[in-house]
């Protein structure tokens, strides 16, 4: 069985010593929450959560702290995320995929500007009464 | 739900909200009885004997963001459309441990589908939960398990993107080495 070796973790160790100064859900500059419920699920969000990763990783930011969470009442609309940068109103993703995630990340969390685009309440007033 | 990984994401998202700290996700694959098991087995809230009568009806949910309830259903009608059974027994308190039979060669038995992202799923969102995976194969394992994981990294969150890595392609030769189906 092949096995996580030592040698494996340490090199990771010896990268990480530099950079892993911060905690699990502790100081962090955005927070990306990807909705898991059974709906997002359905819908994808697996695959919208390890494309978050992948940015993480090709921007090598040490200060994002991506999570997932449940539903959040709004089925028809997944795969969504919730983008909260520190001290700013945190902003809902909707209708996600892969190009996307990478627009929204490179926009709203490298860049800190909304991609209005892609956020939840574009477009959903309807005044033609 | 397209395959099994994905319903194995959503189960486990389900303990999670139970506030379970430890989950077991095991595969038990048995080539000669035609047979595949899968167990999910978490420490968190449990259910009472009136939720639990409840849990399988796609009408009912515990949540208050909608009115319908279909991850264990789902889960349930994919394995007895596979000639497969499906039963779950839960203690409040103890947890929760459901048991999912798949008859392997069945016409609609979902594929197992990208087990590798729905761990690194949950590993990413979670890295909290101590996370077992056992799949065996006709007798051939594989094991990944979080916690003695975490105990060797000192420190570095076993979310990292280097880590995450490394695990995944540690499930994935682990699977491709038991030989396991799609």
């Amino acid at each position: 069985m092949p096995k996580l070796t030592i040698k494996d973790l340490q090199k990771i160790k010896e990268k990480k010593k530099r950079t892993s100064k911060l905690r699990e859900g502790g100081d962090y500059r955005v927070k990306i929450t990807v909705h898991m419920g059974t709906c997002g699920i359905a819908a994808g969000a697996r695959k919208i959560m390890n494309a978050f990763i992948e940015e993480i990783e090709k921007h090598d930011s040490s200060d994002i702290f991506l999570t997932n969470s449940g539903c959040a009442g709004l089925c028809s609309k997944e795969p969504m995320a919730t983008i909260e940068v520190l001290d700013q109103a945190p902003v809902k993703y909707i209708d996600l995929n892969e190009k996307k995630v990478e627009e929204i990340f490179q926009k709203h969390v490298m860049g800190g500007n909304i991609a209005k685009e892609y956020a939840l309440g574009k477009g959903s007033e309807k005044t033609d009464a | 739900m397209e395959d099994i990984s994905l319903h194995i994401l959503d189960i486990a998202e389900n303990s999670i909200k139970a506030k379970a700290k430890n989950i077991k996700i095991k595969f038990h694959e048995n080539t000669k009885k035609d047979k595949t098991i899968l167990e999910i087995a978490d420490d968190g809230e449990g259910m009472n004997k009136k939720t639990l009568n409840k849990a399988l009806n796609p009408f009912f949910t515990t949540k208050n963001t909608r009115t319908v309830g279909l991850g264990l259903s789902l889960l349930s009608e994919s394995a007895k459309a596979a000639n497969g059974t499906f039963s779950i027994k839960s203690k409040p308190g103890k947890g929760t441990h459901l048991k999912a039979v798949f008859q392997t060669s069945h016409i609609d038995r979902k594929p197992m589908g990208d087990i590798a992202s729905t761990l690194i799923s949950i590993i990413s969102g979670h890295p909290e939960v101590n996370l077992v995976y056992a799949h065996q194969l006709n007798g051939k394992k594989y094991r990944l398990n979080t916690k003695k994981i975490k105990s060797q990294l000192n420190g570095i969150r076993i979310n990292s993107p280097e880590v995450l890595q490394i695990i995944k392609s540690n499930i994935k030769k682990g699977l491709d080495y038991i030989g396991r189906q799609k």
